[in-house]
Parts: structure tokens; C-alpha cells; sequence
């Protein structure tokens, strides 16, 4: 923490102690993950609570997403003459990227903020402290499964994006568009493949991992009072969105080279 | 009997900014302590750091054997059970009702049945007076009523060290002396450690065995009550008096050209801010009759008259009239025998210089003495201690 030395300014030194601690308290909430008890209860009460304030944002952001990626690629497409295409690719693009994406966006706006303010107010109340003082870890007890229930939400919301992002772009393609069902849906297996999923869910997965770590890590070091804590909820959020658009290209690029496109 | 609690040169800072260097005293086991400092000087700090919330700079902080400071973690969580923490503003969790609030640590470490948890929370929420109030949430309770749940939660598990970081502030003189007599009841009933920061000035008079002072980002002084309360040290002088002349300035510190006009202002008749002369040792609450004996309270009469002869002669003047004729015959001394009388009059204009006596030591044989733990007071030599030099013996 501090030390005794006599502060010097190091430009990007407090950056990169902040990282560190970030990873810290990852790592405590990954190891926490395995350790009993498990409070189920606050789970439960969080998973409700995040999936409650993101579910009507996500369905609403999705519709238009697979509307927009269904018409561009119509257009493109039908440019190219490769119009038997279109339905993989808009499932390739809505399953794969768009999805995780949309979601995690959503989770850390949503259900990261409310963390972080719950969290944040807690923390200058001494609620936290208090909670440290009667022998009980406040990582294990709090930030874990708010923690799990952001991702458990970011992987149902996945699907949810998905299945009304692909049906979204059906419904552009074909009823606006004026494509075929038929090739719509046979093409569906032609770029697509059952690791796409996977991949899809994987990113949720580590996207609300993220959220929920960085929201509670902001959460627990709000710097002073009341007012501290509203930017630390803007900053919490700020830095998830970051966060999630670099990890979201190393895992793409990962998985690019890892699983062989089909056909290949 | 409560745990001892050992502190040595302890200092933390936030950044550049530091709060306090070099605080070392010790908490005997089973004796009430006060610590008192105004506004800012790093109170709650202490207390914090004190229970591993805040990681202090250098020192340690040795709880039954385990310091604090640099212990795993494991440790610090085994070794926190021991202790019972009033926050500042009570810390309760917001989304719990009382009842739930004060079952918490129960639920946490304890196998007990819910019927007895409930047993033992309405006994804590009456000892507190907040029967009825077990299903508000804190945030529908006043301020005082929080601090007292606080305080109830702090005590379900009987800690052996309890630690109440200005348990008066927000409550009401006749609660605040309801609190203080609960205090120490619950020394008398659980002989635990106790410390309690504050700023009440009758609280620090009536409580403690012993009493502490932070300013000026040290600890002017540390040890039995007496000390204090007769020491003629500017700050404390002026603290416990609660007047504007003195050190003390709204900010922390008052620079010299301050002092001098208030100095001038007081002269030419204006209020210096006191509400009259509360210097001197008073009587000490005692716990409610029927209650056993504070054993707390008889080891530090050992303590005391072991190191008496190191003490300043107002403070020892003080411990002895507050013996019983039965104790001073059984430690060897009498009261105003001290000190020739008129040098101790003379004294009245800085008792910090003068010479201690010779012929008072507590003549108590060494195996009569009860364990008197951090003892580390330099016998013998008929020195010249002065009141802050005492402590830094002690
Ligand atoms: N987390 C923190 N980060 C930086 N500075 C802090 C922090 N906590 C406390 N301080 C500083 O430490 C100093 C002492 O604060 P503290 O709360 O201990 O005072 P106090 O003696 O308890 O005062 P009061 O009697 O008003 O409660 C203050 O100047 C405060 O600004
Ligand atoms: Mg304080």
C-alpha cells in the first residue's frame, strides 16, 4: 500500500498499480468461486435483480442490431451476387459478435452500475469495514456471487440476444428484403457451426466476469464520500466498456486461429 | 479476562499526508481506556488500524501474541473474532432489519438455534433500549438509536476487546450516561478490554482506568487517569476544559499571532469559551450494584502502585485519595504525605517541573502483584519525571 518513501511522480505508476489491484481482487473472486458457503440467497436476489433491470434494454437494443447487420448485409450481398450468404453471415455476426457484446454493454451499464453504487455506498457507510471486523470476508460474502449472478444474466441475455437478433434479421431480410426463407435457412450451416456458440457463450461468460469484478472493485475504493461514489460508478463503466472491447478482440482473434472455419 | 493489546511504534500515513508517527502504548487486559483528541487527529484511524482495516506504515500491533499489522490473513480473521467494533456511525448493514443486524455475527460463527440467537439478540437490543425496534430497517431509526444497535451487534459475541470509536456523539447527555454505565457493567460482567475514543469530556473523566491524547499527529500521553486529569500540559489543559485559549485552534493548529490575541481577548473579559474549572480527579462510575467486582479495576490498583513513584505528584495524590483506608494501608501510603506542603503549592504553576518525591513507592511485595502485563516501567531512580516523560517510560 503506502509505503514510507517519499512520493515521487511516476507517470502511469498509479495506472498500473490500480491494474494490479484489479487483478487482485479478480483472482479473490475467482478463488472464492470454490469456497463454502455459498450464498446462494444473495445469488439468487442479485441474478434477479440484474436480469430484471437489463432484460428490457437488451431486447430493445437487439431488434434494431440484427435489423442493421440483416440490412447491410443484404445490400452487400446481393452487390456481391453471393445472396445465398446472407443468412449465415448475419447469424455469424449476430451470434458471435454482436451478442456478447450487446449483452455485456448492457450488463455493465445496467446491473454494473447498480453494483458499483451498492457496493460504493456500503463501502463509505463502513458497512464493509464493519462486515471485515466480524470475521467475515466481504469479497466471499458480497462481491462473489454478484459476480456470479452478472455472468449467469450475461449468458441467458446472450441467448436472448441471439435468438431475437437472428430472428430480427429473418424478419428484415425476408419480409423487408425480399430474400427467400429457404436459402435464409439452409445457409444458416454453411458458415455457422456449433463452436460459434460456444465462443458466443465463452464471451458472455468473461464478459460478465469483467463487469462484476470492475464494478465492485470501483465499488470498494471509492475515493471519499458520497460524491465519490458517483464517479465511481461513471468510471466503473467507463472501464468496463474499454475492458470488454480489447478482451472481446484477443478472444475473437484466439478463436479464429484455434477453430478451423467450416469447410476448410 | 479480556486480551492485552500492544501497540509500539506505530505510524500511518495517507500519501504524503501522515496522521500519526510513533504511537506506542498498551491496553492492559480487562481495564477501561479512553483515548481523546480533537476533531481530525486521526481517531478512527487509529481504531482501524488497530483491527487491520488500514495497513499502518511501520510499528506493530500485538493481539494474544498475533500481530495485527503483518499477519496472513487467515490469522487477522481468527484473530478479529476477539474483538467487538462501535463504528462511528453504528456500520450497520442497510438491507437488514435490527433484529437481523444484531444475529448477524451470530448466524456467521456460531451454531446456535435460531430460538436461541433470538434469546440472545432481545437480551443485547434491551441492554441497548431498542426493544421494539427489532424490525426497522437503519434507515428508519435516528442517529443515537443506530449507535446503539451498533454497539448491541458489537457485543453479541461476547469479544474480549471492544473497541467504541465515540459511542456518545448523536445520543443525548442522559443516554450517553446510561451508555457509560452500560460500559462498564460489561467490564464488570465480561472483564473485556475496553477502548473508547471520543470527545466527551465527562465520559473521559468518569470512565476509564486510563486515558490517552492524540494531537499534533503524536499521542501526548497514554496512562492511568489521573495523570491527565491533573496533568498541566497546554493541550490537555485546554482539551478537557473545552476552552478556545490553548493550542487547540478550529483548524488543528493555531499559529502563535492567534494565541496572543485570543490571550489579549480573555484578558480585556471576553469568554475564553469553558464552561467552568473541571480540572481534578473525580470518582470513577462504579458498576451497578450487585454486579461482581471489576476485575479490571483490582489489577490496575497493582499496576498503578507498582509504577506510582514514577508518576507526577498531583497524579499520585489523586490514585491515593481514591483508595480506601484499608488499601492505603495495605500499599503503604497516605494521602498529602507526598510533598513538603509548601513546595507543593508551589507546584500549582507547572506541575510538569516539579521534583518528584522520593519517600512514596508502592511498597506492594513484587509476588502480591497481579500479572501486570507490558510492564515495562523503569523502576527505582528518583528522578525527575515530568508528565510527558512518564509516559514515554511507561
Ligand atoms: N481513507 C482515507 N484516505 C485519505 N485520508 C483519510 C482517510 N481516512 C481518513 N483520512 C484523513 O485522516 C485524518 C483523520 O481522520 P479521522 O477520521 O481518523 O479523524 P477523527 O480523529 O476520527 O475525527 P472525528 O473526531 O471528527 O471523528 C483526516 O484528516 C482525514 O482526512
Ligand atoms: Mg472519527
Amino acid at each position: 500500500m503506502t509505503t514510507a518513501a517519499p512520493p515521487r511522480k511516476i507517470p502511469g505508476l498509479g495506472m498500473l498499480r490500480e491494474t494490479g489491484k484489479l487483478f487482485a481482487l479478480g483472482l479473490d473472486v475467482a478463488r472464492g468461486f470454490f469456497q463454502r458457503p455459498f450464498q446462494l440467497r444473495e445469488f439468487i436476489q442479485q441474478a434477479w435483480f440484474i436480469a430484471n433491470v437489463s432484460i428490457l434494454p437488451t431486447i430493445l437494443v437487439s431488434v434494431p442490431f440484427g435489423a442493421v447487420i440483416a440490412l447491410h448485409l443484404g445490400t452487400l450481398t446481393r452487390q456481391l451476387g453471393a445472396e445465398s450468404f446472407t443468412g449465415a453471415v448475419s447469424v455469424l455476426a449476430v451470434v458471435q459478435q454482436a451478442a456478447p457484446v450487446v449483452t455485456a454493454l448492457i450488463v455493465a451499464g445496467a446491473g454494473g452500475s447498480a453494483i458499483c453504487a451498492d457496493i460504493g455506498s456500503r463501502t463509505i457507510r463502513d458497512e464493509i469495514d464493519a462486515m471485515e471486523v466480524l470475521g467475515v470476508s466481504a469479497v466471499q460474502r458480497l462481491i462473489v456471487p454478484r459476480v456470479l449472478a452478472a455472468m449467469l444474466v450475461a449468458v441467458l441475455l446472450n441467448g436472448v440476444v441471439s435468438v431475437v437478433g437472428v430472428l430480427g434479421g429473418y424478419f428484415f431480410n425476408i419480409i423487408l428484403g425480399g430474400g427467400t426463407p429457404g436459402a435464409y435457412l439452409a445457409s444458416f450451416t454453411l458458415l455457422a457451426q456449433l463452436p460459434d456458440l460456444w465462443i458466443s457463450t465463452i464471451k458472455a461468460l468473461i464478459f460478465g466476469f469483467i463487469a462484476g469484478v470492475v464494478a465492485s472493485y470501483r465499488g470498494l475504493n471509492p475515493t471519499g464520500g458520497p460524491k465519490g461514489v458517483g464517479d465511481a460508478v461513471n468510471q466503473s463503466v467507463v472501464i468496463t466498456f474499454l475492458l470488454l472491447f480489447f478482451v472481446n478482440f484477443i478472444l475473437t482473434a484466439v478463436y479464429l486461429q484455434v477453430v478451423p472455419p467450416p469447410g476448410s | 479476562m479480556g486480551a492485552e493489546v500492544v501497540i509500539e511504534g506505530l505510524s500511518k500515513s495517507f500519501g504524503s499526508q501522515p496522521i500519526w508517527r510513533d504511537v506506542s502504548l498498551s491496553l492492559p487486559p480487562g481495564e477501561v481506556s479512553v483515548m481523546l483528541g480533537p476533531s481530525g487527529t486521526g481517531k478512527s484511524v487509529f481504531l482501524k488500524s488497530m483491527i487491520g482495516l488500514l495497513k499502518p506504515d511501520t510499528g506493530t500491533c500485538v493481539v494474544n501474541g498475533t500481530d495485527i499489522v503483518r499477519c496472513s490473513e487467515h490469522k487477522l480473521y481468527e484473530t478479529r473474532k476477539l474483538f467487538g467494533v462501535l463504528f462511528q456511525d453504528g456500520a450497520l448493514f442497510g438491507s437488514m432489519n435490527l433484529y437481523d443486524n444484531v444475529a448477524f455475527p451470530l448466524r456467521e460463527h456460531t451454531k446456535k438455534s435460531e430460538s436461541e440467537i433470538k434469546r440472545i439478540v432481545m437480551e443485547k437490543l434491551a441492554m441497548t433500549g431498542l426493544s421494539g425496534a427489532e424490525d426497522k430497517l437503519p434507515g428508519e431509526i435516528s442517529g443515537g438509536m443506530r449507535k446503539r444497535a451498533g454497539l448491541a451487534r458489537a457485543l453479541v459475541l461476547d469479544p474480549e476487546i471492544i473497541l467504541c470509536d465515540e459511542p456518545d456523539s448523536g445520543l443525548d447527555p442522559v443516554r450517553t450516561a446510561y451508555l457509560s454505565q452500560l460500559l462498564i457493567d460489561l467490564n464488570a460482567q465480561i472483564d473485556a478490554t475496553i477502548l473508547i475514543v471520543t470527545h466527551n469530556i465527562n465520559v473521559a473523566r468518569t470512565v476509564p482506568d486510563n486515558l490517552g491524547m492524540l494531537f499534533r499527529k503524536e499521542l501526548v500521553m497514554f496512562g492511568p487517569r489521573e495523570v491527565l486529569l491533573t496533568s498541566h500540559e497546554p493541550v490537555v489543559e485546554q482539551f478537557l476544559n473545552g476552552r478556545r485559549l490553548g493550542p487547540i485552534g478550529m483548524s488543528e493548529e493555531k499559529d502563535s499571532a492567534t494565541m496572543a490575541a485570543e490571550q489579549a481577548n480573555v484578558e480585556a473579559g471576553h469568554h475564553d469559551g469553558g464552561t467552568e474549572d473541571v480540572r481534578g480527579v473525580v470518582p470513577q462510575i462504579q458498576p451497578t450494584p450487585g454486579l461482581p467486582v471489576r476485575q479490571g479495576e483490582r489489577r490496575r490498583k497493582d499496576r498503578v502502585m507498582q509504577i506510582l513513584h514514577t508518576l507526577p505528584p498531583e497524579a499520585q495524590e489523586g490514585i491515593i485519595e481514591s483508595l480506601s483506608p484499608e488499601e492505603q494501608q495495605h500499599y503503604g501510603v497516605r494521602p498529602h504525605q507526598l510533598v513538603g506542603a509548601g513546595q507543593h503549592a508551589a507546584g500549582g504553576s507547572g506541575g510538569s517541573t516539579v521534583p518528584l518525591p522520593t519517600e512514596h513507592h508502592g511498597e506492594l511485595p513484587a509476588e502480591e502483584v497481579a500479572n501486570r502485563p507490558g510492564d515495562r516501567a523503569s523502576h527505582g531512580e528518583s528522578g525527575q519525571h515530568t508528565d510527558a516523560q512518564w509516559w514515554s517510560n511507561q
